[in-house]
């Protein structure tokens, strides 16, 4: 079987490579329901046109929706977007948006490892996706922020109610983000990463 | 295995099958990250497989795994078993990402930060 893919696999565009110098590559995840805003984010920072990696599933549809009540195989494919931003001239910070809804949840294994942090994007109309991944990121220690999308046609929520809506802890950073706008999409980058280092810093004495 | 009615959505089995010669991928954490780094350290050759090759020619500047999975369009469990081979051969050099069970120190996520200023 030929791989016609072989001669002809576009690979990024000469602006877009990475200088031989990169040594090291960073990730961090934007974890959130469908259409919340993951992939806008990703593109908003990512310096290449963002890409997407395909992963498959195949074992028994468990969690997946299944109206017939008959138990089958299933092969369910999920891409996951991401972008990059180039650091240094040795390091690199890797973007990756990944559904939060839990029948996706097979996919964070891979995904988490190293990771990090996450931010949970939050759309305040579908708070239940959120509840459900913030669950999972506190059970699986991986440290997190909430930013909150603001969609023109979503109820705007204090983040005070949200906080409490969302049963977050005092010391987990909540903010508004607007995942259309580089500078907001970056801003909410760098709240994660202020609160990385606190975490970070070594404990008072 | 035969094509059945049931049909795939997405990736072709038998094609992915084919590809890494039946293996497939490691299920936990395995040698490869998805932002471990991949460099060329040489050159494809007529003689290899056309994903190898494939990738050869990608790496000649530093790709993340998930960037050559997106580029060749395959799914990173596949990707990972074809740059084994390619890191067995010492064709390839794989820039570890952080390891794992660290926690981020405070110099790189004081560089993280730079960076972002910049953006």
């Amino acid at each position: 079987m030929d791989y016609s893919g072989s001669d002809t696999v576009v690979g990024p565009a000469g602006t877009d490579l990475l200088p031989d110098t990169v040594t090291t590559a960073v990730k961090v995840v934007i974890v959130g329901g469908f259409g919340v805003g993951k992939t806008t984010l990703v593109g908003s920072v990512s310096e290449i046109r963002p890409l997407t990696t395909e992963e498959t599933m195949t074992q028994a549809g468990v969690g997946v929706d299944d109206p017939t009540g008959v138990e089958q195989k299933t092969s369910t494919t999920v891409a996951m977007d991401f972008g990059r931003i180039s650091i240094s001239e040795r390091l690199v910070l890797y973007v990756f948006g990944t559904p939060g809804q839990e029948r996706f949840w097979f996919l964070w294994n891979g995904l988490f490892e190293g990771a990090l942090g996450a931010v949970v994007l939050v759309d305040t109309r579908r708070l239940e996706v959120s509840f459900e991944v913030i669950g999972r990121l506190e059970e699986r220690g991986v440290p997190f922020v909430v930013a909150v999308n603001g969609f023109p046609e979503a109820p705007a929520v204090p983040l005070d109610e949200l906080r409490g809506a969302l049963d977050l802890p005092d010391r987990v950073p909540i903010v508004a983000c607007d995942a259309r706008s580089r500078e907001s999409s970056r801003d909410t980058l760098m709240t994660l990463m202020h609160y990385l280092y606190e975490l970070a810093a070594p404990p008072a004495r | 295995m035969t094509a059945d009615q049931g049909g795939w959505d997405g990736p072709e089995p038998d094609r992915l099958y084919v590809i890494t010669r039946g293996r497939s991928g490691p299920s936990g954490p395995g040698v490869f990250d998805l932002v471990t780094l991949i460099v060329s350290r040489a050159e494809p050759t007529p003689a290899l497989q056309p994903e190898h090759a494939a990738i050869l020619r990608l790496c000649r500047s530093p790709l993340s795994v998930a960037e050559v999975s997106a580029y060749l369009e395959l799914p990173t469990s596949v990707v990972t078993v074809l740059l084994a081979d390619l890191l067995d051969d010492e064709l390839i050099e794989a820039r570890a990402a952080v390891p794992a069970a660290e926690l981020p120190d405070r110099a790189l996520l004081e560089a993280v930060i730079h960076g972002l200023q910049r953006l």
